[in-house]
């Protein structure tokens, strides 16, 4: 009772003292302090964070939060634990962070539940813990943990440059007075106050903003076509559709920071003239969905959505559609049909979605990175963006990092930053120092970049440039153990599930080509003399067929869906070759292209390898050693996993 | 205002018109693209790509089928990338399909056929594996055989958008889409209603209408049979173009004389049974009005309206009038009064229907479609197979002087004979009902506002002190349009003619596939040149038609009128 | 006995075509699959015919048409978890509970279906069962993983 009372303390202050008072006259003393306490600044009981997006869940962090509770409860230690987004260091999941009232936040990684004891045990007798720190958040006027260094001077964050993810696993994603606190909503209240809506768009357009979802558009130019459409309704969407296998950041972005995406929602309707607005979200978020709608709510009550906003006549509101599991739905026009209820096919444009699009309705689909950049550009200006970046591309961006890396998920960082500094500065370079194979950037519509483009900067056109692309920002790292064969077929075949099937040369193509890479990647039995030839042929169609779908496909997915392939032949072509012409996958990946051998010394002729061979390709009498017949035998390692006496090995 | 303006085609100035889409622009120019997902009057999907061309000032190659000119434009239409792109989009189409062009029933009018002769695919560059579904045989009418679709999507359109029936869709995605029925179940317990007109939009031979050849070949053989065939209105003014002969021409008499030589022994003409009709129909008609009978009267000709009706709007069963269609009356009146003066048991004989329309071959076999458990008619042949079945028999209509057909039930009136036209049934309807109520025959017999090709056609005709209202629909998502308004209480509308297909039986399910809108206008023209020709033009002055009534009938709506041909429908439950 | 179809329908009155996928996914989550029955209730409720809903159900990777296991096993496969060795781990699964992704075993116990991308990549490679992540799983601990669930399950029928 007490709590909710509270509460609403906060929020009369909050709407009465900051929100309704734009002006940058000087706060009172008294308010500063409260101000700071709704920043969790400072605290007057100990606070504990725990990182709970996905990734930290998937870590295993209810169980941290358990081990918390109960820790507390035995301890009688009154103290607030705040389920918090990711800070972007998956890998160190999952997280833990200590404010004590008077000292610095204090962050460890790795507490699993198990940990949870001995780590609180230390923190509350205000001692350092040995293992397991992360680093310390620096605020004035708190006392510092002695030998622990600021988090940000961490490798992984020191790089970086955060302004979509600043407050990702940070602040209590889902209290609206944290997020005012901070400065949120202001700029949003401020532009409807005093800008017009045109003025909006020429500033994100002068701020040099692109769009974040792949294609690098200007996302003011984007916004003055609906501007400049005339129409009883207009609508914006949020296409937060995150399908990319290897890309997560709006996941954590909507986790981690929902009102950011919900003000910088706000200001792109603005801008447009739109009064309605979807987040068109994965099913297969459900945190996010979550999260999203409890800030949705808050700002609602708060009067920031709704009907004649602030008094200002603006009204605006947003409603959540989920997704139901279609990759092609972050196109736009096949997002627009979902929310339609249809088969999410792309449709042919003209007409662009901006003039006709949802319901026939002007219409402007911004991804959630992009739209989670306009409270910062709004709030800081225009100038301060663009003088992030490169000449082409302004600002910075989220990348998701995966793969055979030391450390793995999301960081922010200013473009121009070389690929080689995001592995091997901010990831730590490569797991168990493994060799280097490639990068593949952009997910199923871009490519691979290998040693030798390392060094180039990251914007949209110099990605282009070596054939891959920005994307959404997904890295997943190659490393010596794995095939390019087998990652091409693996992006073939993700586009195979995923594509509509509604144009010929996405649907049949594609298709064509994953087939051609199984003939490459598979043991034919009793193969004819000229099939490596065959084999080779296929190749060519491949480098054929791949330019055609590119040039001809309906949408986005299909004019890339080649790209992966065509880079990894481009810079692997030997790797290709050494499949075609040797059979042999030196990455042992390509199981069918094993052959196995028994070693006569260690067989006894217990026969159960026989026994098991799918294709009997295994003689032998009993009690004698055994043979494999090669023509038979099609690599499915079920011998090897059989024998008991190790007498099977890869040859 | 049309504004115009000229865009440069390979290298020349082509006028364009502002709005329309490259597409139109070069077929006016006399530049033809090829197209296959492309309909005319229809959104473009966009989705088959074959006719791209080259934007020369970006060099992308763009759909003309969607894209709007511009001034400015500077398009390429068979650029080496534009033709590259088409055969190889061809050549995909080709990598997995069953490849047995010899033995299908499109073969030599298959537009993938054409598109790859067209394009010179001459060698096998891109092998795939074959799909290997399940081919649909469960429908009466038509057979679906997902191997040879190359999901243009054209079916899926017409079901939906021309007939609101929407009994097929895309089911699945990417490589696995295919086009079915919901739950993938037959089409046999579909809402389909057997139209056909997925099967003349089909490009390749995915959908067919089911054959009864051998059935007909079996009786043709069995001498204890006697083997009669009827046609429909509009067969006659529709087989032409199954011979490459100039559309719309009426072969009548060479259609009877090949149907001689094949070995039918009796050749009636449908258009008879159509003039029954009329004397049953406007009786009706006179009858609802005079009785405060249900209002308004729907015309039942149209099998696959009846089924829709049953299936959608089964609230208007008793609208629609109890007469069975010509081919039900003219089977009825075969196996029963023909037969009672030939001497013959309905059972020795064979009736053979030629109708324009797939969805004949359904209502053949319907249950009330019999009498005394012997079915009206025993096969039905589309206007498409009565091709193949002259060509089967070796018969060169050039050289075969034309014959009239058996008489009795040979001899029709012209309001007979334009049942075959969308607005025939309603003109003959009012021609002999206003004779019945006023005793005196019309001035002018001809209505022009129920005749022609628009969605809806309405009109009010005076009949002595009577005015009444009536509406002619074609297509039957325009039925559905107009019966939403009856609904929602629109009461000034005492009579409608409605027919599936567009344009009527002309434009029905069973006709030549690869006609086009100039086609089955010379066919409706043709219908009514022989309607101001002739000078018999109303079915209550055909003599056989008063000689039937007088040995047979007794008078419409009479008892052995009702055991014969009148027939009611019930609610039909089917997955819609 | 309730319709839970028929109870969702209420909440959707006067609803378009744009609640289609909504009420799919309602439905779906009360009854655990879009069964015809249910279909034809949507249909009419919302006058759109059951080929278009059928349609737009085997469009999205969401919708199935049979029930699912008690334990619903949903294995990433996302580059960074296929670069991570989720193939090994998806056809261990496969063998070891002789099922294929997209199937339920007889019992009703487990079924396995393939997803995009959990987007927990940075723990790769990710498994979920009933909403519960698993991560960096590997082909030895995935067995484990599903042997736990099965004595959870026995214990509880116990």
């Amino acid at each position: 009772m007490m709590k909710a009372k509270n509460n609403d303390t906060n929020k009369g202050f909050l709407i009465d003292s900051i929100l309704n008072n734009l002006s940058d006259k000087e706060i009172s003393p008294s308010d500063k302090v409260k101000l700071s306490l709704i920043r969790k600044e400072k605290t007057d009981k100990p606070i504990i964070y725990i990182g709970a997006g996905t990734c930290g869940l998937a870590a295993g962090a209810d169980q941290t939060i358990n081990a918390t509770k109960e820790y507390l409860i035995s301890k009688q230690i009154d103290a607030e634990i705040i389920e918090v987004g990711c800070i972007g260091l998956c890998s160190s999941e999952p997280l833990l962070d200590v404010q004590i009232p008077g000292f610095n936040r204090i962050s460890f990684e790795h507490v699993t539940g198990d940990k949870v004891e001995k780590i609180l045990n230390s923190v509350f007798n205000l001692e350092t813990p040995e293992t397991d720190i992360l680093g310390q958040f620096p605020k004035d006027k708190n006392q510092n943990w002695e030998n622990v260094k600021p988090i940000n001077e961490h490798p992984f964050f020191a790089p970086q440059k955060r302004v979509v993810l600043k407050n990702c696993g940070i602040i209590n994603p889902v209290n609206i007075e944290q997020y005012i606190s901070l400065g949120g909503y202001q700029g949003f209240l401020k532009t409807i106050n005093s800008n017009s809506p045109i003025e909006v768009c020429d500033l994100i357009e002068k701020s040099g903003l692109r769009g974040r979802g792949g294609g690098g558009f200007p996302t003011g130019k984007k916004w003055k076509f609906a501007f400049n459409t005339k129409a009883d309704q207009k609508y914006l969407i949020c296409n937060a559709d995150e399908g990319d296998p290897g890309a997560f950041m709006d996941r954590a972005v909507i986790e981690g920071d929902p009102h950011r995406l919900i003000e910088g929602m706000a200001v792109a309707a603005y801008g447009i003239g739109a009064s309605k607005a979807y987040i068109y979200i994965r099913a297969e978020y459900p945190l996010a969905i979550k999260r999203l709608k409890i800030a949705l709510d808050q700002a609602r009550k708060y009067g920031l959505l709704g009907n004649n906003i602030f008094e200002t006549g603006f009204d605006f509101d947003i409603k959540v559609k989920m997704g139901a599991g279609a990759f092609v739905c972050g196109e736009e026009t096949a997002l627009i049909h979902s929310i339609e209820g249809k088969r999410g096919m792309p449709r042919p444009r003209p007409p662009f979605p901006a003039v006709s699009g949802l319901f026939g309705k002007p219409t402007i689909i911004n991804n959630v990175e992009t739209l989670s950049n306009i409270p910062e550009i709004i709030a800081r200006g225009q100038e301060w963006f663009s003088s992030i970046g490169t000449e082409s591309s302004k600002g910075t961006k989220v990348f998701a990092l995966s793969g055979k890396i030391n450390l793995t998920g999301l960081v922010e960082i200013p473009m121009g930053t070389t690929i080689r500094d995001i592995i091997f500065n901010i990831a730590g370079g490569i797991k168990n120092n493994k060799k280097f194979k490639s990068v593949q950037i952009g997910g199923p519509s871009g490519g691979c970049i290998t040693e030798a483009n390392l060094d180039i900067q990251v914007d949209y056109e110099s990605l282009i440039k070596v054939g891959a692309m920005m994307g959404s920002g997904g890295l997943v790292v190659m490393d010596e153990d794995n095939c390019m064969v087998d990652i091409s077929k693996f992006f073939l075949q993700f586009i195979q599930r995923e594509s509509c099937g509604k144009c010929i040369p996405c649907r049949e193509g594609t298709k064509r080509m994953l087939e051609i890479l199984e003939s490459i990647t598979q043991r034919p039995n009793n193969e004819s003399p000229n099939a490596a030839l065959e084999r080779f042929k296929g190749i060519l169609q491949l480098e054929r067929l791949g330019k055609v779908i590119k040039e001809t496909s309906l949408c986005g997915l299909g004019q890339t869906a080649p790209n992966p392939v065509l880079s990894s032949l481009k810079w692997f072509r030997e790797e290709f070759e050494e499949h075609i012409f040797e059979r042999k996958c030196s990455a042992g990946v390509c199981t069918e292209l094993r052959t196995f051998k028994i070693d006569v010394d260690k067989c006894i002729g217990c026969t159960i390898c026989a026994k098991k061979c799918p294709t009997n390709a295994i003689i032998g009498a009993k009690k004698q050693p055994h043979f494999i017949v090669e023509e038979k035998c099609i690599g499915c390692g079920t011998c090897e996993e059989v024998c008991k006496f190790d007498a099977i090995s890869i040859s | 205002m049309k504004i115009n303006f000229n865009i440069e085609v390979n290298n020349q100035s082509v006028e364009a018109i502002k709005g329309e889409t490259i597409l139109d622009a070069l077929n006016r120019n006399g530049i033809k693209v090829p197209t296959l997902c492309h309909m005319k009057d229809f959104t473009p999907t966009g989705a088959c790509r074959m006719c791209v061309v080259e934007d020369e000032i970006t060099g992308k190659l763009i759909t003309s089928c969607s894209f709007p000119v511009a001034e400015g434009m500077k398009i390429k239409t068979h650029s080496p990338k534009v033709v590259e792109a088409r055969k190889t989009i061809v050549e995909l189409l080709l990598s997995n399909h069953p490849d047995d062009c010899l033995y299908c029933v499109r073969n030599r009018n298959c537009e993938l056929q054409n598109l790859s002769d067209e394009l010179q695919v001459r060698e096998r560059r891109i092998i795939g594996k074959k799909n290997n579904y399940n081919i649909d045989n469960s429908g009466v009418s038509i057979i679906r055989d997902p191997d040879k679709c190359i999901l243009c999507g054209r079916c899926v359109e017409v079901c939906e958008k021309v007939m609101g029936v929407s009994a097929i869709d895309y089911v699945n995605r990417g490589s696995q889409t295919i086009i079915g029925t919901a739950f993938n179940k037959g089409l046999n317990v579909s809402s389909c209603v057997n139209c056909g007109q997925c099967i003349m939009v089909c490009p390749t031979g995915a959908l067919t209408e089911k054959n009864h050849f051998p059935e007909i070949r079996e009786a043709l053989n069995d001498p204890a049979k006697t083997v009669v065939i009827q046609y429909a209105p509009a067969i006659s003014v529709s087989l032409a173009e199954e011979f490459g002969i100039e559309s719309g021409k009426d072969i009548n008499g060479i259609m009877n004389s090949a149907l001689r030589k094949i070995g039918f022994n009796r050749v009636f003409d449908t258009s008879f049974a159509a003039d029954l009709t009329i004397m049953e129909e406007s009786a009706e008609l006179i009858n609802r009005i005079t009785n405060n009978g249900v209002l308004p009267m729907m015309t039942s000709c149209c099998p696959a309206w009846v089924k829709y009706a049953e299936e959608f709007v089964p609230e208007f069963l008793p609208n629609i009038s109890s007469c069975k269609s010509p081919q039900q009356m003219m089977g009825s009146v075969i196996k029963n009064y023909f037969a009672k003066t030939e001497n013959l048991k309905a059972e020795d004989i064979y009736s053979v229907s030629i109708m324009p329309c797939t969805a004949k071959k359904f209502e053949a076999q319907r249950e009330e479609m019999t009498t005394h458990g012997i079915s009206d008619v025993d096969a039905v042949l589309t206007t498409r197979e009565l091709g193949q079945f002259i060509k089967l028999y070796g018969i060169d209509i050039s050289k075969i002087e034309p014959e009239v057909a058996d008489s009795p039930l040979g001899t029709r009136s012209t309001a007979g004979k334009i049942f075959g036209a969308s607005g025939g049934v309603m003109e003959a309807a009012i021609r002999t009902a206003y004779y019945k109520l006023t005793g005196k025959e019309l001035v002018k017999f001809q209505i022009p506002e129920v005749r022609g090709f628009e969605e809806r056609k309405e009109t009010k005709i005076k009949i002595g002190e009577l005015e009444i209202g009536v509406a002619v629909v074609n297509g039957l998502v325009n039925a559905k349009k107009l019966l939403t308004e009856i609904k929602e209480g629109r009461t000034d509308i005492h009579f409608i003619e409605i027919m599936a297909c567009p344009g009527g039986c002309i434009g029905g399910g069973g006709q030549h596939i690869g006609s086009n809108e100039d086609d089955l206008k010379s066919r409706m023209k043709s219908l009514y040149d022989i309607d101001t020709n002739e000078t018999l033009k109303v079915s209550h002055k055909n003599p056989e038609i008063i000689e039937i009534y007088d040995k047979f009938l007794g008078e419409p709506l009479g008892h052995k009128s009702h055991e014969l041909l009148h027939t009611n429908y019930d609610k039909r439950d089917v997955l819609r | 006995m309730e319709d839970k179809t028929i109870n969702i329908l209420e909440q959707y009155p006067n609803s378009g075509n744009d609640s289609l996928i909504p009420i799919l996914q309602e439905v779906q989550d009360a009854e655990g699959y879009i069964s015809e029955k249910s279909v034809i209730k949507i249909g009419k409720h919302l006058d759109i015919p059951s080929s278009k809903i059928f349609g737009v159900a085997t469009f999205y990777n969401q919708f199935r048409f049979q029930p699912l296991g008690k334990y619903h096993i949903q294995i990433c496969r996302g580059t960074a978890c296929h670069v991570l060795g989720s193939a090994t781990v998806l056809s261990t699964l496969e063998k070891h509970l002789k099922l294929k992704a997209g199937e339920t075993s007889r019992d009703g116990l487990f079924s396995i279906e393939v997803v995009a991308c959990i987007g927990a990549c940075g723990l790769a490679p990710v498994i979920c069962v009933n909403g519960k992540f698993h991560a960096k799983v590997t082909d030895k601990s995935i067995i484990e993983i599903i042997e736990n669930y099965r004595k959870e399950n026995d214990e509880s029928e116990k």
